[in-house]
């Protein structure tokens, strides 16, 4: 990830920049930075009724979550079933990329633990015990 | 032709032709509607339900199986005492719990977990918290070599020190050391933070490609393609918080940790000229 501060970036550009890049036809590495700390002042009702019913003090795991961009569409990645799961098209996004992450986090748990994630029709067919 | 002919090679021995298709979540999905906070199938526990056993008995796969039994009986804080230092304890606990160890564990203990919080008033031996989903653990002791390997989230805290290959393929999470930690820590980390707030050993850092590594004490030498970052304003506020959140403290402050990252020269490495790699490694 470049330092490029504009947060729509991965929206309105492809991320082809250098020789590399531009010989290859496509972005190099991450299109995000995934080494941005979450200010734990942005987090959402929900994430925080979560890491209560968790017993955690702060975002744990969802550290790592960011909001990233697939396509050219805001998406979040889901390690689960590893690939990503796109932000619904109606939903308004902030303009810093701190409250994006926590909306991404925000998704990525309500779609994990839904009784309709992938991993819950695998887990029928395929548990041992 | 083309599909003829594939369909003809997976039918001859016996298998068929499947096309494969992907299908968007939002078809099956509503992030509006859905509120659950726990996995679908996770046991209901209740961290008041308090249970404790004597593993001193009791053989690796039994104590782990007691620990599910407790769990689906809705105990939600579990006391094991007496593991006697035995291998791959409470591994694969996909559930929210409170889990005590009274004593030391083998190697690979709580690996492969997601969720429990757990702590450990001995030692632990190697790999302990292998591939962690989320969660936490807390060794209050020394903890062996390859401290967190692969780990992917969650906060792994040993108070003591560790050996070597600290972190080794880390792609998440972090990893805390109260004390020193061995050679080769944070080897090929991807992701996540590392904080030791004693001594380093030997290349640190060798070939991370991505991730922070934190240290307090000296650094007998930094590996391949790791490099000296800058501490923000947004590192110190996370390291003051996760160290407050643990009882820790920096020897001379947060300010004054050494702050290690990617060079990233070996992002693109089968990309380089063999020139270009001797130069790099």
């Amino acid at each position: 990830m470049s330092d490029h501060k504009d947060v729509d970036r991965f929206l309105t550009e492809d991320g082809i920049d250098s020789d590399r890049e531009q010989e290859i036809g496509q972005h190099i590495g991450y299109r995000y930075d995934i080494n941005l700390l979450p200010e734990m002042s942005r987090i959402t009702p929900f994430l925080k009724k979560y890491i209560e019913v968790m017993g955690w003090d702060d975002l744990n795991w969802l550290e790592d979550v960011h909001m990233g961009y697939e396509e050219g569409r805001p998406a979040v990645f889901d390690r689960n079933i590893n690939g990503w799961v796109t932000v619904p098209e109606d939903m308004t996004l902030p303009g810093n990329q701190q409250d994006r992450d926590m909306i991404a986090r925000e998704l990525l748990i309500r779609f994990q633990m839904s009784p309709n994630h992938p991993l819950v029709a695998l887990k029928d067919a395929y548990k041992k015990f | 032709m083309a599909h003829l002919k594939t369909e003809q090679g997976s039918h001859d021995p016996g298998m068929h032709a499947e096309r494969l298709a992907g299908r968007t979540q939002e078809v099956f999905f509503s992030p509006v509607e859905e509120a659950n906070l726990v996995y679908p199938g996770s046991f209901e526990v209740d961290f008041n339900e308090r249970a404790e056993f004597d593993a001193a008995e009791l053989d690796i796969r039994a104590i782990n199986l007691k620990i599910r039994e407790l769990m689906s009986q809705g105990r939600g804080t579990i006391v094991v005492r007496n593991p006697l230092a035995k291998h791959s304890l409470g591994v694969g606990i996909l559930n929210r719990l409170n889990l005590y160890f009274e004593g030391s564990l083998g190697y690979f203990g709580v690996g492969l977990i997601d969720g429990p919080n757990v702590r450990i008033s001995g030692r632990v031996g190697w790999s302990c918290a292998e591939n962690m989903m989320a969660g936490t653990v807390v060794v209050e002791k020394n903890a062996g070599s390859c401290f967190g390997a692969a780990l992917r989230g969650g906060d792994l805290v040993c108070r003591g020190d560790v050996g070597a290959r600290t972190g080794i393929n880390m792609k998440g999470g972090s990893i805390i050391v109260g004390g020193r930690t061995g050679v080769f820590s944070g080897f090929m980390m991807q992701r996540g933070r590392m904080v030791v707030l004693g001594d380093a050993g030997k290349n640190l850092g060798d070939s991370m490609y991505d991730g922070t590594i934190y240290v307090g004490g000296e650094i007998a030498s930094l590996g391949v393609d790791a490099v000296p970052g800058e501490l923000t304003d947004l590192d110190v506020a996370w390291l003051e918080r996760k160290l407050e959140q643990y009882g820790l403290e920096a020897p001379n402050g947060v300010g004054n940790l050494h702050k290690i990252v990617a060079g990233k020269q070996l992002w693109n490495y089968d990309n380089l000229e063999p020139a270009e790699k001797k130069m790099v490694l």
